[in-house]
């Protein structure tokens, strides 16, 4: 995934950094130029303390999973735990994949692919129908808008037990179709899409009806390209929520070869047979896609994010 | 006229149309068909034969377990939606006050969201919460003097408690907090310039009587994405509480329930599905009751 460079989307009225630099939105005295109020100093003080002491604690976990997984086995059981190890192994992410045992390479292959094809395949048709929502007019849009918004209602647990027999009646269990495309219509991200291009100015759309575009490549050609934040939010989470779904995979990749990043460390987990390190330097591994993933695209999630209505 | 009326209907169904089938076919027909199989005795069977009406949600109603999960959720909820709903909201508050290192923290404190509920469990299971001596709360309560605990196994007091509800809310509070940063965004700054001249005092004032309310719709929003997937709960109860084993009786939540139920020896797919349509009914109920009462959809407001 590349990320998009422009956020010029037709809404910058704040300007593409929405986020990023000191901005005061949300007002309070720290916005305005005042001569500086000892308590107001002590106040912010305080502010950055609590937060450097929370954010230590939000890392402390990802701390813990690089270490174990770089430790030797006995930095990890040994009642003298200490908080750093005494050595670091860098072989252990070589062993992992080497094991006959665990089928990490795959599983990762088979992560990335579902992964990535979800994605692409959720945008495509959840963008197209929320644009067909929004704009084109017909007279059961509504009907059709509620229809989709019901579906974020039913928990997974009502559909589970049919969606797993349709699937295997179509003999796609512990094949990759059956991990992906039962997946591919999200309500949820068909609802963001709706909600950004009912908001979306109708100017541009006009400019290219009267030049004698039709809606196919007004969306194509005007419509996409200025919306790339919202694709790339959306993209995000729902890349993210792919690599670590678990409960489908679960269900549905019965063969060793079907499993999922995630199926495979969590039969880590329930199994007896536990060799800790290798099971953390699993974990970890898995994750770097993902930090990586969120790393780059992670201004195009809070500025989609504010953008689209997702909290509307 | 006529023509482009058609031409629009035509059109919507291009865009709209595969989703739609999609989302039919894999939404629709699941959800109808186990309807259909709550009532049909259907072991092992997913074209059963024999009706039994509402038998299957009498004896679902009447089994403890299910019930028990039932209520596994309530106190999960009750714990985990105002704990991630203060920890969001703060975090976003302060974060958002915050001009030096804005992104740092926000960055921070959203990460864990791209971490999936299998590593998390793995890393509070095996490494913070560990029963033995090397897991990090008990060494850093052995320094303190305090006796070891088997954290997931201790059910007088629930400690397994404090295990479940941390992950979730670290996993989850960046991205609620991410949400409230979206309406601080969106609160115009003249309205802290109003209660400024009103003599508002900046701090709890304001808050209460600007921020607070201003944020009504992201929290009502909010509160309800925390509650439906909270009714969702399965990865981390699956992934920290059964092992090689099989899976405790205390502490299961509705989907965990069902999983074994249904998918489990017994595949009772008849009793699985009353099941998972009594939760789907409780879940429209809840989420309907709270959308009207906290007014969800109300634009005057804004």
């Amino acid at each position: 995934m590349t990320a998009p460079r422009t956020t010029g989307g037709p809404r910058t009225t704040e300007g593409p950094r929405t986020t990023g630099g000191p901005r005061t939105a949300g007002g309070g005295p720290a916005g305005r130029r005042r001569p500086e109020d000892p308590l107001v100093r002590v106040g912010r003080a305080l502010r950055l303390v609590i937060l450097a002491a929370l954010a230590l604690l939000f890392l402390v976990p990802f701390y813990l999973l690089v270490r174990n997984g770089l430790a030797a086995e006995q930095d990890i059981t040994s009642p003298d735990w200490t908080f750093f190890p005494t050595t670091l192994h860098w072989s252990n992410v070589g062993e992992l994949f080497d094991d006959p045992a665990v089928p990490m390479g795959r599983s990762l292959v088979n992560s990335a692919l579902i992964a990535v094809a979800t994605t692409l395949g959720t945008l495509l048709f959840a963008s197209l129908a929320g644009y067909g929502l929004a704009r084109i007019p017909y007279r059961f849009a509504n009907q059709v808008f509620y229809a989709v918004l019901g579906t974020l209602m039913v928990p997974s647990a009502v559909t589970f037990v049919p969606s797993f027999v349709l699937v295997s009646s179509l003999g796609w269990v512990s094949s990759l179709r059956g991990l992906i495309v039962p997946t591919l219509f999200s309500g949820f991200a068909c609802f963001v899409f709706r909600q950004f291009f009912t908001g979306f100015p109708r100017e541009l759309e006009d400019a290219a009806r009267v030049d004698g575009l039709g809606y196919w490549r007004t969306y194509w050609r005007i419509v996409v390209p200025n919306a790339r934040p919202v694709f790339a939010a959306v993209g995000t989470i729902v890349f993210i929520g792919a690599w670590n779904s678990f409960l489908w995979p679960l269900v549905i990749g019965q063969d060793r070869d079907a499993w999922t990043v995630q199926v495979a460390l969590s039969t880590f987990t329930t199994a007896q047979v536990v060799n800790l390190h290798e099971l953390f330097v699993a974990a970890a591994v898995s994750i770097v896609p993902l930090v990586l993933v969120f790393l780059l695209l992670q201004r195009y999630i809070v500025a989609g994010v504010e953008r689209s209505g997702i909290d509307d | 006229m006529r023509r482009r009326i058609s031409d629009n209907t035509l059109w919507f169904w291009v865009f709209v149309g595969p989703f739609a089938v999609g989302l039919a076919l894999f939404t629709y027909v699941p959800l109808l068909w186990s309807v259909y199989l709550s009532f049909f005795d259907a072991h092992n069977t997913v074209s059963p034969t024999d009706f039994v009406g509402f038998d299957n949600y009498t004896a679902m109603l009447r089994d403890g377990a299910f019930t028990s999960s039932l209520g596994t959720f309530a106190v999960f909820s009750l714990f985990i939606v105002p704990a991630t709903y203060a920890l969001a909201l703060a975090l976003a508050l302060m974060v958002n006050r915050t001009r030096r290192f804005q992104a740092f923290f926000r960055s921070v404190f959203f990460l864990p969201a791209a971490c999936s509920y299998v590593v998390a469990a793995l890393i509070w299971k095996l490494s913070i919460f560990n029963g033995v001596r090397f897991g990090l709360a008990n060494t850093v309560l052995g320094w303190f003097g305090a006796d070891q605990t088997a954290w997931l196994s201790t059910t007088h007091p629930p400690w397994y408690w404090l295990v479940i509800v941390t992950v979730r809310l670290w996993l989850q509070a960046g991205f609620y907090m991410i949400l409230f940063l979206a309406g601080l965004q969106r609160i115009s700054p003249r309205l802290y310039e109003a209660a400024a001249v009103d003599g508002a005092r900046p701090g709890w004032q304001v808050f209460r009587h600007i921020t607070f309310p201003q944020l009504r719709t992201t929290s009502v929003a909010v509160v309800l994405l925390l509650v439906i997937n909270a009714f969702q709960a399965f990865d981390e109860f699956y992934n920290l509480l059964s092992d090689a084993r099989g899976y405790p009786p205390y502490a299961r939540p509705p989907l965990v329930y069902l999983y074994y139920t249904a998918l489990g020896q017994g595949q009772n797919l008849g009793m699985g599905s009353a099941g998972a349509v009594i939760l789907a009914l409780i879940v429209a109920v809840v989420t309907v009751f709270q959308a009207r009462w906290f007014g969800l959809g109300r634009k005057e407001a804004d």
